[in-house]
């Protein structure tokens, strides 16, 4: 009931963005996202209508709370040890 | 975003969550602990990336009534049903073309002549008004999350020739009725991330105080259902009856006001029959009196009882569907699954929807759990 | 049954022409019926392979024909006159006959229909011929009424001649599964046009004739080479669905291996569509034996087809006809499509 799919802003006009979705770009209606929404941004799109922008920094602050979770729940697991490390070094990657 | 995207699809990840989930059953102790999603979506995507393989043996993932199709009451798709058997124009989404209602579905009215449009968006529908001569209804099904498209499309001077026929549905009521069944097993709900990006999640925060469970808030990536998971077993075994958002990049506390305006200002909570639960107050979604001019029930006279001219299929009557929505039943238990009722010919919904759990159990060869061993 | 599911089966509906379980029921009831196997081992309507293989001295006449309905007629990548080809040389070149002796080609056209489009067509007919090293020789011309007919249907058929006939139903246990190319251009590209999808981007159809390619598998692998079947309707599921069943076989495939273009993979998820449900009309599937597909491989590489060629899966004991997907995370079922694609919203 959920079918939401994240792209970004290639342009707007008015009401309408022009959203891209790795290399597929659809028009997507901004009626309802509740804050100001600009080229470059990430929107969340569900049937054709932005539903929210979303925070650039939303990949790190996740990752974070991931890396959180796992160190709460799993203090003397080595194996976690090992894949929280993992995540770390990850989180201090740039991705695209 | 590309890359960003990805890392929500990490496999290494995913399997030291997996390790966690194990961890965590194991500290609350029990020999099963079960957990109820309530989206569709939720279970597309468990299913699409093979988690039930990974999730605990002693873990219960049920999947509740989250599919907005299986759980429109055939009354609902026979109104539709009967505008398109009158020669009126219908514009739906793919979901509910092979519906079954009483007697037939929208697809069995397009074989026989009916004018039937699938449309990706409610603005589509409208366009598609704009454009003719004639009238045109759009069959609104979908919980919160796509009523308050269709409502901004009311709010935006839509065609003339142009009404909606609602069947939207309201989730969070019938979060309240399986929380309150008393056959009910389920220790803690995983809540659908894009319902919340709209109502907020602050909304479970009564619930889970009245009710003693917890709620989290998830979204769709593999990990992001992983993690939400892992959250809930960590408040259950912390007996911690709390909300928890685990999908900050959507979902606020408040949520989006501006869409909770946009939804209320057009439609209005009534009670209403889902399939196979009865009734739940407040869970459907119709327009209100100042938007009658759209509404396609004050539009039309809609005569549904031509469709009772059926008798209601006798197979209707095995049909264990609710049971199966409310997490009591899997479709295995069902006499119907996979034999009489197969997504081509389905008897219930939950057979037809893509994210009904029988069309899914169906579609994945009727056994989700294909662990490596 | 209910009496409205009763009608619904008295009638023909769209679900039985798309490629799914549903078609094949239809055209074993309706069409196959007692149908005999030809003489000397030849391989007739009851086999339901992509064509017939008819014993001529020591080779077989392989036959095929198809009829093209898609609609638009004009699509990213193509159009329904290269599909015409294409789809009847494809299905030659899947029982093993390359070298295509020749094709015949009817048309059904609309009162109406536009000549500009008509000329496009043959043009595009044309082209494709010529790559594919073949001709039309013969063939048909119908016109009907306004609103008899919807637009154009062509119909080809094609006959090649070849020593070895490969089925589909070859498959044994450690055959590796390899794919020509990426998966789902051709169904998600018609599809977004059709429901006025208004997307926009890299979305192209992959519609080409394979005859070329497919000679080059195989004289690399030679017998090694046991299965072969293109990915049309239903996609890559429909065919492997097929695969696995008729040789009685399971089949795992790799998540990861298998190629998907970014645009197809996003239209996908934008829709709700697996790209592995979608039509190709310009890919194979071959069941390789384990010491020719390295080379086999290499030979699709080789051919500017083949580029994105993959070695996908492999055979195996358990859970025969059906398909596993190792998704990287855990196992799954790899279902067939039921019906039409639809996209949905949830």
């Amino acid at each position: 009931m959920c079918l939401g799919v994240p792209g970004k802003v290639v342009s707007i006009d008015g009401m309408l963005a022009t959203v891209d979705f790795f290399g597929i770009r659809r028009n997507v209606r901004l009626d309802i996202v509740d804050e100001p929404v600009e080229p470059g941004d990430y929107v969340m799109n569900h049937v054709g209508f932005a539903i929210c922008r979303i925070p650039p920094a939303e990949v790190e602050e996740t990752i974070a709370l991931y890396e959180q979770l796992l160190a709460a729940v799993s203090k003397e697991d080595l194996l976690a040890a090992d894949i929280r490390g993992e995540i770390v070094a990850a989180g201090d990657k740039k991705n695209e | 975003m590309g890359g960003n995207r990805l890392q929500f699809r990490d496999p290494a990840r995913a399997a030291a969550m997996a390790e966690m989930l194990e961890h965590l059953v194991q500290e609350i102790g029990r020999d099963s602990v079960s957990v109820m999603h309530v989206c569709g979506s939720h279970e597309q995507a468990i299913a699409r990336f093979g988690l039930r393989a990974i999730f605990p043996r002693k873990l219960e993932v049920i999947m509740g009534p989250g599919c907005p199709v299986c759980v429109t009451d055939m009354p609902e798709v026979d109104e539709a049903v009967a505008l398109a058997e009158a020669g009126v124009r219908i514009a739906t989404y793919g979901d509910m073309l092979r519906v079954p209602g009483t007697a037939r579905s929208l697809a069995d009215a397009q074989a026989a002549g009916a004018k039937i449009d699938v449309v990706y968006s409610v603005a589509q529908a409208a366009q598609l008004a704009a454009n003719l001569d004639e009238e045109l209804v759009f069959f609104a099904s979908g919980f919160e999350t796509t009523a308050v498209a269709t409502a901004a499309l009311l709010l935006s001077a839509p065609p003339a020739n142009f009404s909606i026929l609602s069947a939207h549905k309201y989730i969070p009521p019938v979060m309240e009725i399986v929380a309150e069944m008393p056959q009910t097993r389920v220790e803690g709900f995983l809540a659908a991330g894009h319902a919340a990006t709209i109502t907020g999640c602050a909304i479970f925060e009564r619930f889970v105080e009245r009710h003693g469970i917890p709620v989290v808030v998830a979204g769709f990536e593999p990990l992001d259902i992983l993690a939400g998971l892992a959250k809930l077993l960590e408040l259950i075994r912390d007996r911690r009856a709390e909300v928890a958002n685990m999908y900050p990049r959507c979902v606020r506390r408040e949520g989006n006001r501006r869409a909770q305006e946009v939804l209320w200002k057009v439609f209005r909570p009534v009670g209403g029959r889902w399939r196979g639960i009865a009734h739940v107050p407040n869970g459907n979604l119709r327009l209100r009196d100042e938007w009658s001019r759209f509404d396609a029930r004050r539009r039309f006279k809609i005569d549904v009882s031509r469709l009772w001219d059926y008798a209601p299929p006798s197979l209707a009557q095995s049909c264990i569907c609710g049971d199966i929505m409310a997490g009591i039943a899997s479709p295995s238990a069902c006499p119907l699954f996979s034999k009489e009722c197969v997504p081509d010919n389905p008897v219930g919904a939950c057979m037809v929807s893509s994210e009904g759990t029988c069309r899914i159990w169906h579609q994945y060869g009727g056994q989700l759990d294909l662990r490596q061993s | 049954m209910s009496a409205s599911r009763i009608a619904a089966d008295a009638k023909v509906m769209l679900k039985h022409g798309a490629g799914g379980r549903a078609m094949r029921e239809l055209i074993q009831q309706v069409f196959v019926g007692d149908a005999k196997a030809p003489a000397d081992g030849g391989i007739g309507l009851a086999a339901m392979d992509d064509g017939a293989a008819l014993r001529v001295g020591d080779e077989w006449l392989v036959m095929t024909t198809d009829s093209y309905v898609v609609k638009p007629p004009f699509f990213p990548g193509g159009d329904i006159g290269r599909l015409a080809v294409s789809g009847t040389v494809n299905d030659l070149s899947m029982m093993g006959a390359t070298e295509i002796a020749a094709l015949t080609c009817a048309v059904i056209i609309e009162e109406g229909f536009p000549r500009a489009d008509l000329e496009r067509i043959k043009a595009s007919i044309s082209a494709a011929c010529a790559e594919a090293g073949t001709a039309i020789v013969t063939g048909d011309t119908k016109v009907m009424g306004r609103g008899e007919i919807d637009g154009i249907v062509l119909n080809t058929a094609g006959v090649a001649f070849t020593r070895r006939v490969v089925p589909d139903c070859g498959l044994r246990l450690g055959d590796q599964i390899i794919v020509t190319g990426t998966i789902g251009d051709h169904g998600l590209a018609v599809m977004a046009l059709r429901h006025s999808l208004e997307l926009e981007g890299e979305l192209f159809s992959d519609v080409a004739p394979l005859n070329g390619l497919i000679r080059r598998a195989l004289e690399a692998g030679g017998d090694g080479v046991v299965a072969m079947k293109d990915p049309t309707r239903g996609g890559l599921a429909s065919a492997l669905h097929e695969m696995a069943e008729k040789s009685r076989v399971g089949i795992v495939l790799q998540a990861s291996r298998i190629p998907v273009n970014p645009g197809v993979q996003a239209t996908g998820e934008l829709l709700g569509i697996d790209p592995m449900h979608a039509a190709n009309e310009g890919k194979a599937v071959l069941g390789v034996r384990p010491d020719a597909a390295a080379s086999v491989l290499a030979a699709l590489r080789s051919h500017p087809l083949g580029r994105q060629a993959e070695i996908v899966g492999s055979c195996v004991a358990q859970r025969p006809g059906f398909v596993i997907l190792d998704t990287g995370f855990g196992l799954r079922l790899l279902a067939e499509p039921e019906g039409e694609l639809l996209p949905r919203i949830c």
